[in-house]
């Protein structure tokens, strides 16, 4: 995998000093911990452990009703929590046979692509901050704020969203919501480009970042990589295009993909995907001019809680609304896989039900935890400034590394 | 390529294992094949391998537990077949008395850590495997937290006691 030569421990002659990366290390960007055997400054070993955020989602899962386990998937990728919730809705919606509007499926592709955006503005953004360069990571910073707003506007909270519901959203857009999304879709290109020409032809980082922690495409499949990191190493693989969701089929965009695997690649790969997002995006605005302007959610009062007023004044909605609260109504004794592309590659949803008002069994493919898997064994032969870099461009998300 | 349809997947699957390997259903058209610990590497790298199925990516390794059944703990993988965009889901049930299980590490090394996981949860044993220890939980913890005897909340736990609430 390395050009590097890897040394071994069982030199005697070799004097190794023991590095404890993490868990709280600064450049480690989240509760990691990584021991690795140093020989000078070029890594010899190294040994992963996680679990220091673990919150038992899952177990939790098999308690709780399918609709109160929206925070919980907020809180995986909480960088892009709206892709969760949306991915974990729509597993909800197919286990139901629950076929929502056009309008919501638009919607909610706006909504996931701007959680996208969201998640490589930091990503890449961080990558340039290992490098040294803080004002690429400041400028788009803004804009990422500026999508926070949207989905304030959207739903009323910022990072950990609770955006979706089962059939579609809980409240409508309003106009300042659309009024936000328009001018951020006006600014961002100009800062994206400006990112662009401040590192991707730079000297330094081009130097610090080319031919690093390059990984070949057999690799990365072995490992079952997803995301930017499979196709920075040149393989075509993303869910959206491959077995599209939420209407994905209706958009016109490129998939990326890199030669060399290195962290230029993954650098270039997420960039390039910021730019293929605006253009969903436009189209997914163009298109929601046709639609009826009133629909948010498809028509299951089984499922889809009422709203609150609603409750109080009219005898059906109070009577749904004691349904799914008291878990009255069966649904299916079935199993079913959904996976959407998360920001950090395939993000799988296995739900097992029993017939019941909560999942019998849900388990979580978190494309952090399968993709932070090769840190260690990648790291041989690296030298630590190298691994640092390297850690940054996997975008590993302690959330979905623990769940 | 076309989605490889789940007749044919059935046929070649029946083909090679005759009666070892069972169809237990096509949920929402996944096609969902039961087999013994015996066979599952042999399944595994026959779909892997096979130059017309191509089931190359391993998505998912992971366990569930039917306390009531005779072999309460099942191995659940998924496998995708990039050039065809299909996909099979591959179910082994064992008992709880011998969990022991082949590991897919052989064939994936991304199974390690799926693998290790289904380990820390459920207790299967992976036999073969480079480095089972728990991923998630503390080393030295002793259950399997997601088996269903284990409850949610902590039962040594007191401060949700009712008598502490005047109940």
């Amino acid at each position: 995998m390395q050009n590097h030569p890897v040394y071994t421990d069982n030199d005697p002659q070799s004097e190794l000093s023991t590095l404890n990366l993490g868990p709280t290390h600064p450049a480690t960007h989240g509760v990691f911990q990584n021991v690795l055997q140093l020989d000078g400054e070029r890594i010899v070993s190294g040994v992963s452990t996680i679990g220091y955020i673990h919150r038992a989602f899952e177990k939790i899962a098999e308690h709780r009703p399918f609709y109160q386990i929206t925070p919980l998937t907020d809180r995986l990728n909480y960088c892009s929590s709206p892709i969760n919730n949306m991915g974990w809705h729509m597993t909800v919606e197919k286990l139901l046979n629950i076929q929502t509007p056009k309008r919501v499926d638009y919607l909610r592709v706006i909504v996931m692509e701007l959680a996208r955006i969201a998640d490589h503005i930091i990503c890449n953004g961080v990558l340039g901050v290992d490098t040294g360069a803080f004002t690429g990571f400041l400028y788009m910073m803004e804009h990422r704020e500026a999508i926070y707003e949207i989905y304030e506007e959207v739903c009323g909270s910022r990072l950990t969203t609770n955006i979706g519901r089962i059939g579609g959203f809980e409240r409508n857009f309003n106009s300042r919501a659309f009024d936000k999304l328009r001018a951020f879709l006006k600014n961002f290109p100009k800062t994206l480009k400006e990112f662009e020409s401040l590192f991707n032809r730079n000297r330094i980082f081009v130097d610090r970042t080319r031919d690093v922690a390059a990984v070949s495409a057999e690799t990365a499949l072995s490992y079952s990589w997803t995301g930017p990191l499979l196709r920075a190493a040149g393989v075509d693989y993303d869910v959206r295009a491959m077995n599209p969701y939420s209407s994905y089929e209706d958009f016109e965009f490129e998939v990326p993909v890199g030669d060399n695997g290195d962290v230029y690649s993954r650098f270039l790969v997420r960039n390039e995907e910021m730019w293929q997002s605006l253009r969903i995006i436009e189209q997914a605005l163009a298109k929601l001019d046709k639609e009826p302007s009133d629909i948010f959610h498809a028509d299951v009062p089984e499922f889809y809680l009422p709203p609150k007023e609603e409750v109080y004044n009219n005898m059906e909605a109070l009577i749904y609304h004691f349904k799914i609260v008291m878990g009255e109504i069966p649904t299916p004794t079935t199993e079913v896989y959904h996976s959407v592309e998360g920001a950090n590659g395939e993000l799988g949803f296995y739900l097992v039900n029993d017939g019941g008002r909560s999942p019998y069994r849900l388990h979580f493919r978190r494309p952090s935890f399968i993709n932070y898997q090769m840190y260690a064994p990648m790291s041989r032969g690296m030298l630590l400034s190298d691994a640092i870099i390297n850690m940054s461009s996997l975008n590993v998300i302690a959330g979905e590394l623990d769940a | 390529m076309a989605k490889i349809p789940n007749e044919q997947l059935i046929k070649a699957i029946a083909d090679k294992f005759d009666t070892s390997v069972t169809v237990i259903g096509e949920p929402y058209e996944l096609l969902t094949v039961e087999t013994g610990r015996e066979t599952i590497i042999d399944l595994l790298s026959f779909l892997k391998t096979d130059p017309e199925l191509k089931f190359t990516f391993l998505t998912d390794i992971t366990g569930i537990h039917y306390p009531e059944q005779e072999k309460p703990i099942g191995i659940i993988y998924h496998l995708h077949s990039l050039t065809t965009n299909t996909r099979i889901r591959i179910k082994v049930f064992l008992e709880d008395t011998d969990v022991h299980i082949p590991t897919a590490t052989v064939l994936w090394d991304g199974a390690n850590w799926m693998e290790r996981e289904t380990y820390d949860f459920f207790g299967v044993i992976f036999d073969g495997h480079p480095d089972l220890r728990r991923i998630l939980n503390v080393d030295d913890m002793t259950a399997f937290p997601m088996r269903k005897e284990f409850p949610l909340e902590d039962p040594n736990r007191v401060d949700k006691k009712d008598f502490y609430f005047g109940r």
